[in-house]
Order: C-alpha cells, then sequence, then structure tokens
C-alpha cells in the first residue's frame, strides 16, 4: 500500500478545469445572450430567497457552519492517515481502493474496469468528479456509453452542452430550449410533448427507466467518504442516483481525496448543512449509504478511484487549503451578482462561480497572465457574499487576494506590463503625502476634459473602460486637504 | 473627543465635499477634528489587485501618518478603506514578516472607525440633528455590509433626518459591480451588474441615491449621469451635515 501524498513530483490538475479563453472574454459573450440573463437573473433569485428562509429555521446555523469548517480543517490536517485509514475499511468489506493522480489516470482505471465487465453501458449518478476528468467523453472514445441519469444532467448530455452550474447544471436553460433538446433526442418520445414540467420529466422518466433496468456498471460520485468506516455517501434529490447505486452488478465510484471525514457521525454536521445551501430543503430526499459488498444486495463488486488531479498542490497552500473545504453545495454560485450576470461558461471550468474562481486555477497551477485560469481570481468585486453563504465559511474573498498577489508575484521577473507600471507609479505617488498633493493639483488639469457640464465622458484605453459605460467626475477646484488648511490654519 | 480624520485619498483628491461635511458634522456634534497631514491612502487598491508588496510601504505610511499625531479615535467616511485598515493591514505587514508594523497596524484598526459605526457605536447619537427634504434611497455598500457588519446603522441616521423620505432600495445588499480594478478588467460585467442597480434604484422614484462609500457612489453616480436620470448621489456624511441654516450645505 502507497500513497503519493508528500511525493516531490506534483500533478497539476487535468481535465475539464481549465478554459480558452479569459473570463472577461467569455463574460463578453454570454453577457450579450439576453435569454441566458433572463434565465439565470430568475433562477439565482428564486433558489437565493429560498436559501435564506431555510437556513433562517436552524438556531444554531452559525455554529453548525463552525463546525463543518473546523471537520474540514481536521481532515486537511490528517489527509494522509485518514485516506489510508478509508482505503483499510473500504478494502476490508470488499471494496477496490484504487488511486489516480490525474484525470487521464482516473480515466484510464474507469475504463479498464468497466472493459473488464464486458460491458459496453454505463448509468451515471450526477459527480462533479467525472465532469472534472471528463470521464463520459473518454469513455465514449473507447465505445462505452455513458447515460447520465441526473434530469439537469440528461439536459445537458442530450444537448451536447456543457454544465453551467454545480447543482442545477443546466440553470442556463428554460424549459422551451428543454423541450427542443428532448425532441431532437429521444427516439420515443410523444411530438406533442409540451414544455409542460410533469410531461418533461415523465418523458425523461421513461427514457431512463429502460436504461436501469438493462445497466450492469454504474459510475458515481461521492459526497462524502467515511475514514473510520469505508462508507460512501450520496445525496440526491431525484431518487435516480439510488437506482444507479442498488440495480447493478458493479459500481465504480469516483471520489475526490479531500472529501474524507473521519467518522460516521461527523455526517450529521453535513447532512444539516449541505440539503439547506444547496436546494434549500430541510432535508434531502435521497441520502445513499454503502460500506462495501453484501452478498445478494445490491453490486457485487466495488472499486473506489481516489482522485488527487492538483488537490495535494491546493493542499501544500496555506491560505488557498481552505477551498479544498468545499462540499459542492453551490450556495456561494446563487448568491454571485457575478455568476448572476456572466453565466457558469465563462469561468471555463465544471467548477464556475466563487469556489471555481479559486478551486479551478488552483487545481491547474496557472503558467502566465494568458493563462485563462489566472483571470479567475479578478473575476470578483470582492462583494463578499459567497463567505456569508458558505456552508463550510471558505473564505473566498480572502483566497481571491491571496490568489491575485501569487499571480502578480509569480510575474515580477518579467517585463513590467502596463498594469504593473501603473501599480508601481500609484505607490509611489501615494507613499508621500507631498507627492500626492502634487499629483492632486495636476489631476485639477483634467477639469478640461469635463467641460463646463462637470463630467468626463471619454477617456482614452484603459480609461476607456470606466467611461464606456459610465461618467466620471471632473476633479474638484479645491482638494479636500486644500479645504483644511484654509479652514483650519490654526491647527496645523 | 478628539477625533482623527482619515479622509481617504478618494474623498480627499475627487470628493472632498463628502470629507468636508464629516468634519463639519462632527464639529457640529461638539467634537473636535484633527487631520493628519501626512495621510495618503489605505492601499487597498494595490492589495485587491495583487501588488501586496507596492501596499506594504503604503501600510507603513499610514501607520506612521497616524501615530504622529495624538487622539482619541480615528474615523473614515468609507466602509471600504475602513474594511482595508481593519482587515488587511496588519495581513499585508504580516506577509512580509513584519510582526512589529502588524501589531501597530492591528492597534490602529481597533481605533478606526467607520462613520455610521463612530456615530452610533462611540459617540451614541443616532439624530445628528439633519435637515434633508428630500427622496432618499440608501444602498448599503459590500464592505459595510459584510466586511465591517455596520448593519442598519447608516439607516437609524438617516430615518432620524428632517424633512427626508427614505425610500426602501431594492435588492439592496447586491454589488453595484465596482470591485476597484474589476470595473476596468471586467468591465462588461460590471456594467451588467451597474445596469441592475440603477434599474432598482430608478424604481424607487428617488431623487437621490446615497451611500456610505464615494467609491460606490463614483460607480453609481456615473452610471446615472450617463443615462441623464436626474437622480443625484450623495454621500451619507453630506445628508447627516445638513441643517435647515441657510448655506450650512455650501
Amino acid at each position: 500500500m502507497t500513497t503519493f501524498l508528500g511525493s516531490p513530483t506534483f500533478h497539476a490538475g487535468t481535465g475539464n478545469i481549465r478554459g480558452t479563453e479569459s473570463f472577461p472574454d467569455a463574460a463578453r459573450k454570454s453577457l450579450a445572450d439576453t435569454q441566458l440573463r433572463a434565465n439565470l437573473g430568475a433562477a439565482t433569485t428564486t433558489i437565493r430567497n429560498k436559501r435564506i428562509a431555510a437556513v433562517a429555521e436552524v438556531d444554531d446555523w452559525e455554529e453548525l457552519r463552525r463546525a463543518g469548517s473546523a471537520l474540514k480543517s481536521q481532515v486537511m490536517a490528517r489527509l494522509p492517515e485518514l485516506l489510508v485509514q478509508f482505503e483499510e475499511n473500504v478494502t476490508a468489506r470488499g471494496g477496490t481502493v484504487h488511486w489516480a493522480r490525474d484525470s487521464e489516470e482516473a480515466n484510464r482505471i474507469i475504463t479498464d474496469l468497466v472493459r473488464a465487465t464486458g460491458s459496453d453501458e454505463v448509468v451515471k449518478v450526477k459527480s462533479m468528479a467525472t465532469q472534472e476528468t471528463g470521464l463520459n467523453e473518454y469513455l465514449e472514445v473507447n465505445g462505452i456509453a455513458a447515460i447520465e441519469t441526473d434530469l439537469a444532467e440528461l439536459i445537458v448530455q442530450l444537448g451536447h452542452d456543457k454544465p453551467s452550474h454545480i447543482l442545477v447544471p443546466a440553470i442556463h436553460r428554460n424549459r422551451a430550449e428543454i423541450r427542443e433538446i428532448f425532441l431532437k433526442s429521444m427516439p420515443d418520445i410523444d411530438a406533442g410533448i409540451t414544455d409542460d414540467p410533469r410531461a418533461l420529466a415523465m418523458a425523461a422518466r421513461a427514457h431512463l427507466r429502460r436504461k436501469f433496468l438493462s445497466a450492469r456498471v454504474a459510475i458515481s460520485g461521492a459526497n462524502f467518504g467515511v475514514a473510520e468506516t469505508g462508507t460512501l455517501a450520496v445525496v440526491e434529490s431525484e431518487g435516480n442516483g439510488r437506482m444507479c447505486l442498488t440495480l447493478p452488478d458493479t459500481l465504480i465510484t469516483l471520489m475526490g481525496v479531500e472529501k474524507l471525514v473521519p467518522a460516521f457521525t461527523d455526517l450529521e454536521v453535513f447532512m444539516q448543512l449541505l440539503p439547506r445551501s444547496s436546494t434549500a430543503e430541510r432535508m434531502n430526499p435521497y441520502t445513499s449509504m454503502w460500506t462495501g459488498v453484501h452478498p445478494g444486495d445490491g453490486p457485487q463488486n466495488f472499486h473506489v478511484v481516489l482522485l488527487d488531479n492538483g488537490r495535494t498542490n491546493v493542499l501544500a497552500d496555506d491560505v488557498g487549503r481552505s477551498a479544498l473545504h468545499c462540499i459542492r453545495c453551490s450556495a456561494c454560485l446563487n448568491v454571485c451578482p457575478v455568476y448572476e450576470r456572466a453565466g457558469g461558461h465563462a469561468y471555463g471550468s465544471v467548477y464556475p462561480g466563487p469556489i471555481g474562481a479559486i478551486l479551478s486555477p488552483q487545481l491547474t497551477g496557472t503558467t502566465g497572465h494568458d493563462d485563462p485560469n489566472a483571470s479567475l481570481p479578478y473575476a470578483s468585486t470582492l462583494c463578499g457574499a459567497c463567505f456569508d453563504a458558505c456552508p463550510v465559511r471558505i473564505d473566498i474573498p480572502s483566497i481571491l487576494v491571496h490568489l491575485r498577489a501569487e499571480q502578480v508575484d509569480s510575474e515580477r521577473h518579467g517585463l513590467p506590463g502596463g498594469q504593473d507600471l501603473a501599480m508601481k507609479a500609484a505607490g509611489f505617488v501615494m507613499g508621500s503625502e507631498k507627492r500626492f498633493a502634487a499629483a492632486e493639483t495636476a489631476s485639477r488639469i483634467g477639469r478640461v476634459l469635463g467641460g463646463k457640464k462637470g463630467r468626463i465622458t471619454s477617456l482614452p484605453y484603459p480609461g476607456s473602460k470606466w467611461t464606456s459605460s459610465r461618467d466620471l467626475p471632473s476633479p474638484p477646484k479645491e482638494t479636500f486637504r486644500q479645504w483644511w488648511a484654509r479652514t483650519h490654519e490654526d491647527t496645523e | 473627543m478628539k477625533i482623527a480624520l482619515f479622509a481617504t485619498c478618494l474623498a480627499d483628491a475627487l470628493f472632498p465635499d463628502c470629507a468636508t461635511a464629516t468634519v463639519r458634522l462632527l464639529e457640529r456634534l461638539g467634537h473636535q477634528v484633527v487631520f493628519p497631514p501626512k495621510q495618503t491612502c489605505c492601499g487597498q487598491m494595490h492589495v485587491n489587485t495583487g501588488y501586496q508588496a507596492e501596499a506594504l510601504p503604503l501600510v507603513r505610511h499610514h501607520v506612521e501618518a497616524f501615530e504622529s499625531e495624538s487622539w482619541d479615535v480615528a474615523v473614515a467616511p468609507s466602509g471600504s478603506c475602513v474594511g482595508s485598515v481593519r482587515h488587511q493591514h496588519a495581513m499585508v505587514a504580516r506577509r512580509y514578516g513584519d510582526e512589529s508594523l502588524a501589531s501597530r497596524a492591528e492597534d490602529l484598526a481597533a481605533r478606526t472607525y467607520e462613520l455610521s459605526e463612530l456615530l452610533v457605536d462611540v459617540l451614541g447619537v443616532t439624530d445628528v440633528g439633519a435637515y434633508y427634504p428630500h427622496r432618499v434611497t440608501y444602498h448599503p455598500t459590500c464592505h459595510s455590509l459584510r466586511m465591517l457588519r455596520v448593519g442598519d446603522k447608516p439607516l437609524q441616521l438617516l430615518r432620524a433626518v428632517r424633512g427626508m423620505r427614505l425610500i426602501e432600495l431594492p435588492a439592496a445588499d447586491s454589488c453595484c459591480g465596482f470591485g476597484g480594478t474589476f470595473a476596468l478588467k471586467n468591465s462588461d460585467t460590471s456594467t451588467a451588474m451597474l445596469a441592475d442597480k440603477m434599474g432598482n434604484v430608478l424604481r424607487t422614484g428617488a431623487e437621490v441615491c446615497s451611500a456610505g462609500d464615494s467609491s460606490c457612489l463614483m460607480h453609481i453616480g456615473g452610471g446615472l449621469s450617463r443615462l441623464r436620470s436626474g437622480v443625484r448621489t450623495v454621500h451619507l456624511a453630506e445628508i447627516l451635515a445638513s441643517t435647515e441654516k441657510i448655506g450650512s450645505n455650501a
């Protein structure tokens, strides 16, 4: 038994966690899509308000958040030993544990396991880990059809689309669009189907039921893995996950190494935090837990693939580490004003929103300021709504600030860019009250730009980034410093 | 009480009315205001853009500027700049191993208040004797709301203003999209956020949109001015400093 933790060879994360264009460029395209803006605005507002109400019902919510945060800190501090304990307990109960350093390795291991069963079709429980590794596409190339059974994931899959939200991957679609996707991709569908949500759900149900009854292999992710028992847990709302977890002969679970909790009783905290934060439900409808293999009951072959994919890199960063506390509830997405406008695809990763802005660049590492993931820590106004909503108290704004500093510091050896020069110049001016006062005096030349109307409506680049949509006031006739000197001479 | 004014670089250079109003208000309430003349900028823009090395001398300069004067409490008419002093200065100092600067920054931070905090928590006043006969809506800025947790202190102060009609702003706690260099780096997203904020402001029918931060008001006001909306942006300090006495708002 070996573990890779602490190994000197770091593995940057791979798979669907780095886009092809920077956040501002990708966001510009999403912002032009008025349908997307309307769909997202309506959906996030609804979920946001529901969550606030669900959380308000719990008297000890803040204590629960602190407990969740403390448990996760403990897991990070003890991760190597907990992983070994987890492996021992899964193995002792008839399961097999595999270790994957990156997406490629995880996909290969899972493909080999599916091939060994002789099956060319698998049913899937909604899983961010398999989205992260791009497992479905990998299986398809290898002649294995992977069928998503979560309704929203199915919509994304049948639409040849990408997920744009952690919990509601098809949040960017409305029901008229979903009807069209179903009509195009489901062979037996009633051609006269309406866009009534119930009719659409029933069509999906009929489509999926055939798959549940024929599939011999299922693939899941995991919300939690319990080190002391080797138990895995999946929470879901539709029951389709439970069908996958119980009907097939073989079950393969892909789990990020950070998903562990030390003890079975720790689940009590997270089972309260997760549903209220994600779906605004007091209790989630389907909680499935399984421990090893039980003869004559459920899958008879059980495998767990433990995925690193850059997580040990994140663990090595004292400040950024707490991004691994994330329990994928997506509360931060739903409260984020940037996510609400730009949409999930702009983040270029299966992890969008505030958590994606800190997790994706940490998992992949960044290769310079042209790396699309290097733009993600800047995709926030630092308004702090995400920190307030996070059930495990991840201080996302502070991590964003930290990652920005790391990014700037990593490029200090190169030629300074326009921003570097501007920041250094501003720092120089602000570094002395005399230079600052002189700059204030000089800036009053800017009153010419404002003219009689007193507002500046057009500036050259990069000021044009501001004046494209906003005026700027002309500098005043007298600065505060000058007013003070004039009116409070005796106190100087 | 002897109150040191941290005017903030933005108010000093671009929005002096906000800083002069703060002085007039505090003097009217019977306090002595001092302006530590060495002060410049808290360095928040540098920290939030990733330039912490460049921010370090600004942190040191800020601490020295305020240590060089004697005063009881310091105040800034900005939740954002007080947030920077309270939550970033010591962090920047520690990042560069300057523990002594960090602890001096913490001492200063513990005595530095945002305007509504100073008035309500320290001076124990919600009615400052202001008169402002206008329809006003209030935008609670993100750093006041979530970094400093000022809660409804600004609203308590505004509710006591005579002649004023305070109208609730829909989706008030949603960010206006400024975010410092975010407004330039992510100009399109920033503009989309601003558009929604302006829509909500206009929906109230208010003549004035107020807030406790000149920076957010510069953003919202810059958009409202471009729309020729007729709605003005006025800092909380200016409203609180206004009285019935003619010319007092000059």
